[in-house]
């Protein structure tokens, strides 16, 4: 299952793991990244706080939790690899992995339909 | 908002507009990266219709210039271009410029968007006493920049004879049939031509640079590559790294300040080399992949020294490197501390330029 932030978030569900990372819409918007900056493992994060960021030559932005957990995994390779936030931000480009504390959060979120829509209105 | 001879081109080039100055301009098309690598590597070709064209015609032009700008007007040959900065009374910078002596008593001025009609004013005031007219071409000219190591190759196959030109230099050439003024400057650190051309005409020039330009590798290139590109090459730029309240000797442009000569601005200048200076820009490299950005504040054991005027990430040498006005007892080699967004991140003050590309001399 995936769903979607307002903020721009994509999640993709498989058991509590909630994998993580932006949009194809806001890679566009943020440009050439050129650093991502990943939390600690075990980070406890909250729904709709920001916990990480990512850089671009434009601008830095905040990345903020879809869902509420524990950080279990990060995508190490963006260490050495943060184009890959570009190329494939909805595959290869995933930030973070989460194990969520309270699966109902995710009824908050968008499904593919509406977020296309609500970029499209936003644009 | 103001829109250049070449927007129906950007839109069509799909690219990403925003707002400069006032003017609807290029921020990318591909992407800044791979737009960077193309002015390294072979051709970039840069709208800068922007920037203002102010010309200075008259009994008078050569010692008013002079008497308007730092660097020594005076001792160009027609033919030939400077870069100066241009100083109110207490030496602080109203704008830097090219200053093109066209004539014995002929001279362009091509002043940053931003400033255009504040340099104008500037100018207008201080010409009453002198026997000059000044007048602003800026929306009667347009301006692409050719920039990258191929450059000279691949303008010639249009306009032979513009490798006669050497750096800083400019003259008046057909390319496409097409009457311009060509010069061997830039702002990339590549060598490079700017062509100022009749702003109906942009479009034209701009379309065939682009389609006859495959072999070289011409592409498009935007403001964000034109940033990562100056700061790359160790280029001031206005507004960030330098304002009115700045002097050219702090901003490390000591080299355009010409005491020999009397200028509007001298005496301030001239107090402060004398008096030493309390702070200059200098380079950081910082030691993490963050960019250290404009207004953030840069530290020593603690104590604040200075804070970041520009900052990117260069994608030619694969580090984050900043410009920063700091207390002038520091010095190449030593280290100091940028707080990115509440995070202490080490940096270290290195000589520029961070990169020397093709431009035939600096």
């Amino acid at each position: 299952m995936k769903k979607y932030a307002k903020t721009h978030e994509w999640v993709s569900v498989d058991g509590e793991i909630a994998t993580v990372g932006i949009t194809n819409f806001a890679q566009e918007k943020l440009g050439d990244v050129v650093y991502v900056d990943l939390p600690q493992i075990n980070k406890e994060v909250k729904k709709g706080t920001a916990f990480m960021s990512v850089e671009s030559v434009k601008a830095a932005s905040d990345i903020y939790a879809p869902v509420s957990g524990k950080v279990v995994q990060v995508n190490e390779r963006l260490n050495d690899q943060p184009e890959l936030v570009n190329k494939d931000p909805e595959g290869e480009g995933w930030l973070v992995k989460i194990q969520m504390i309270d699966q109902a959060e995710l009824n908050d979120l968008l499904d593919q339909g509406a977020y296309k829509k609500f970029c499209e209105e936003e644009s | 908002m103001k829109r250049t001879p070449l927007y129906e081109n950007h839109i069509a080039l799909n690219a990403k507009m925003i707002d400069f100055a006032g003017w609807e301009m290029p921020l990318q098309y591909e992407g800044i990266t791979s737009e960077v690598m193309s002015v390294r590597k072979g051709i970039g070709i840069f709208d800068v219709s922007h920037m203002g064209e102010i010309l200075i015609e008259g009994d008078e032009t050569i010692n008013f210039v002079d008497y308007l700008l730092t660097n020594s007007f005076g001792s160009l040959k027609v033919g030939q271009v400077m870069y100066t900065t241009m100083c109110n009374d207490e030496g602080g910078i109203i704008d830097d410029l090219l200053a093109y002596k066209l004539g014995e008593k002929r001279a362009m001025l091509v002043v940053n968007a931003a400033n255009t009609d504040k340099d104008l004013k500037w100018i207008v005031d201080r010409a009453k006493t002198f026997k000059v007219k000044v007048s602003d071409f800026s929306m009667d000219y347009g301006l692409i920049a050719v920039q990258g190591p191929l450059s000279e190759e691949y303008l010639r196959k249009f306009s032979p004879d513009v490798v006669e030109l050497p750096y800083y230099n400019f003259g008046s050439y057909a390319i496409f049939g097409k009457y311009c003024i060509i010069s061997r400057t830039g702002y990339t650190g590549e060598d490079g031509f700017e062509i100022y051309c009749k702003w109906s005409d942009t479009p034209f020039i701009w379309e065939e640079l682009l389609a006859r330009g495959e072999a070289f590798g011409v592409k498009p290139a935007g403001l964000g590559a034109r940033d990562v590109c100056r700061l790359e090459a160790s280029y001031m730029l206005y507004g960030n790294d330098m304002d009115q309240d700045t002097t050219p000797l702090e901003a490390g442009l000591s080299w355009v300040v010409k005491f020999e000569k009397d200028f509007i601005g001298k005496e301030s200048l001239l107090k402060q080399k004398e008096e030493g200076l309390k702070r200059r820009i200098r380079g950081l490299e910082v030691l993490d992949k963050r960019i250290a950005r404009h207004g953030m504040e840069v530290f020593k054991d603690g104590e604040k020294v200075g804070v970041i005027t520009s900052g990117t990430f260069s994608p030619t040498l694969g580090k984050s490197i900043a410009l920063a006005m700091l207390d002038s007892q520091l010095k190449p080699s030593e280290e100091v501390e940028v707080d990115i967004r509440g995070t202490k991140v080490m940096a270290k003050i290195v000589k520029l330029p961070f990169y020397r590309g093709s431009v035939k001399s600096s």
